[in-house]
């Protein structure tokens, strides 16, 4: 809709292309960033900035909304929508230049769970927040987790329930992966309705994410981590 | 036109309702990931003795086994094809015990949500939605069920879909949603704003309320929510036993039957009619609860604290129904 206070994006310099971006973002505009991304590309920026400083930066506001229970779902769902249209344009080129990797994630709810809106919206947030994400789908057995990390190359494993009757499956998980000697080669999130710390403490977990945002924090934390033990090492 | 519900509840204060259907039937040897539902043609006995679990505990209302029983549920377990058959039945062992009872029960035919995420969002729309609703309501019907019970929504048009197939069915109805975000639902209703929701409906439901979600606490904060938003309908009250914890190896839920007992009286005081369990409450907890309800006087409506001293606190802050909900960090700034 044409508005006289319309916002033209390609008058705006970078700092308020960017900050507009978040406003979008927020409210789920999706053309609208599409555009934002391109005009900051046709400025010479590099995708990796433009994901970095306008995406994941406008994402990290939903996120923390989200968690403080002032955005809910059918925001959020939104404005991953958004995100998506940008990343789309910004993917093959984030490969050709050779960009750093945030990290990549395999996630999916455990053998006898079929719930899946909790961990679709973990996959879609850590997707805004520039991590790679394969998505398992529903009720995934232990061989099937083990086998996608291997050949994913994945740093993260992310595994959700929303039954107090699957929740025990993650450990089955967990202890084969101590078995096999591959638990310390993953980062391991959990989540789900009737999770919380004591229980991903209990089962070994590296952390009981409270929600997607806060599983995108945890991930973003552990990377981190990750990557100065590597640099120290 | 009167039903058994409307009947019970010009007859009655209150009534009972029955506590976990899943808590139980797992209890019973149920496997993670089968569909209860299936038990209702495979294991008739072990969905009996669910429902007398409840009858025999005081419950004036059951719902039956057929929660998950709508095409969208069933077709993760290759079942879509027997929507009819599994409802039907589930209906039917219902309608037998409630005959045979020796006082008025009530059988109400459980529907849960789809599962899917409503349009525009997600994939699913309205039409599809009552459609599949309605196939499901039709066969509770002809079962022998006497009202249907629409529970743990969190999609407004998911539950004005579930209302027009109650419509289609020409069947009577309750629907109750989860607040289990931050005192909202999943899809940010507040309870102030499911009254003006269910206010608008063409076929309102006999009662309406709050279930599952997350603690008994939370859940009477949202029926305080109902009541202050002017609710003239019922207001239906069920709760899980407190909060699942896992201790060695299996997940216990922490509401003990004493403390359900307080839930349920606090939960008339609050205003609910309908009154009864959800995840974790099991025939244990219900025969507390009826006791507790027959024998301790109505009281005062409860003060927030009030409820949070005796049930424990609250997830949240704010229910978003208060004015002191957290500001949005970004203002629109587009015309």
């Amino acid at each position: 809709m044409a508005d006289e206070d319309d916002i033209i994006l390609a008058d705006l310099d970078d700092e308020e292309l960017v900050k507009q971006m978040f406003d979008d973002l927020y409210d789920g505009l999706k053309e609208e960033i599409e555009e934002g991304v391109n005009i900051l590309l046709g400025r010479n920026w590099m995708p990796y900035r433009v994901l970095t400083e306008a995406l994941v930066g406008g994402m990290k506001i939903v996120g923390d909304d989200f968690r403080d229970g002032i955005l809910f779902v059918p925001e959020v769902l939104l404005a991953a929508n958004a995100m998506k249209g940008g990343m789309a344009i910004l993917k093959p080129l984030l490969a050709e230049t050779g960009a750093p990797r945030m990290g990549k994630m395999v996630i999916g709810t455990v053998k006898g769970d079929i719930h899946d809106i909790g961990k679709n919206l973990v996959g879609m947030m850590m997707e805004g927040a520039g991590f790679e994400v394969v998505d398992l789908g529903i009720n995934n057995a232990v061989e099937k987790y083990m086998d996608a990390l291997v050949e994913e190359d994945a740093d993260i494993l992310g595994m959700s329930a929303l039954l107090t009757t699957t929740m025990p499956y993650m450990k089955v998980v967990i202890d084969t992966m101590i078995e096999t000697g591959v638990r310390d080669d993953y980062i391991i999130l959990v989540g789900g309705a009737p999770l919380n710390e004591e229980f991903g403490k209990a089962i070994g977990a590296d952390a009981y994410c409270r929600d997607a945002a806060v599983a995108v924090e945890t991930a973003k934390q552990f990377m981190a981590r990750k990557h100065n033990e590597l640099a120290a090492g | 036109m009167t039903n058994a519900l409307s009947d019970m509840l010009a007859s009655r204060d209150w009534i009972l309702t029955d506590g976990a259907t899943g808590t139980t039937l797992f209890n019973m040897g149920l496997q993670a990931g089968d569909a209860p539902e299936l038990w209702n043609v495979d294991a008739r006995d072990k969905v009996r003795a669910l429902y007398s679990g409840a009858i025999d505990a005081g419950s004036d209302l059951f719902l039956t086994n057929t929660f998950g029983g709508n095409a969208a549920r069933l077709k993760l377990h290759s079942a879509q094809s027997r929507v009819a058959e599994l409802n039907r039945s589930g209906a039917e062992i219902g309608r037998e015990l409630a005959d045979k009872a020796s006082r008025p029960i009530i059988v109400a035919g459980s529907i849960g949500p789809t599962g899917e995420i409503m349009e525009p969002l997600g994939p699913l729309s309205e039409t599809d939605a009552t459609e599949m609703f309605h196939e499901q309501a039709e066969a509770l019907k002809d079962g022998g069920a006497d009202v249907l019970w629409v529970e743990t929504i969190s999609a407004p048009e998911e539950y004005r879909a579930a209302s027009k197939a109650a419509a289609l069915a020409g069947m009577p109805w309750v629907g109750t949603m989860s607040f289990d975000t931050a005192g909202r639902t999943m899809m940010g209703l507040t309870s102030k704003a499911m009254v003006a929701m269910v206010g608008k409906l063409d076929h309102p439901p006999l009662a309406f309320g709050a279930n599952c979600g997350v603690g008994a606490s939370d859940l009477l904060r949202t029926v305080l929510g109902f009541a202050d938003a002017g609710a003239t309908l019922p207001l239906v009250a069920k709760g899980n036993a407190g909060i699942p914890k896992y201790v060695e190896g299996h997940i216990h839920y922490d509401g003990t039957p004493e403390l359900m007992a307080d839930y349920a009286v606090l939960a008339r005081d609050s205003g609910a009619r309908i009154i009864g369990g959800c995840c974790g409450t099991t025939p244990d907890h219900l025969r507390k609860m009826r006791a507790a309800l027959d024998t301790r006087p109505t009281g005062q409506r409860p003060e927030l604290a009030e409820i949070e001293a005796a049930l424990g606190g609250f997830s949240s802050a704010s229910d978003g129904t208060d004015g002191n909900a957290p500001a949005p960090r970004r203002g629109r700034r587009r015309g």
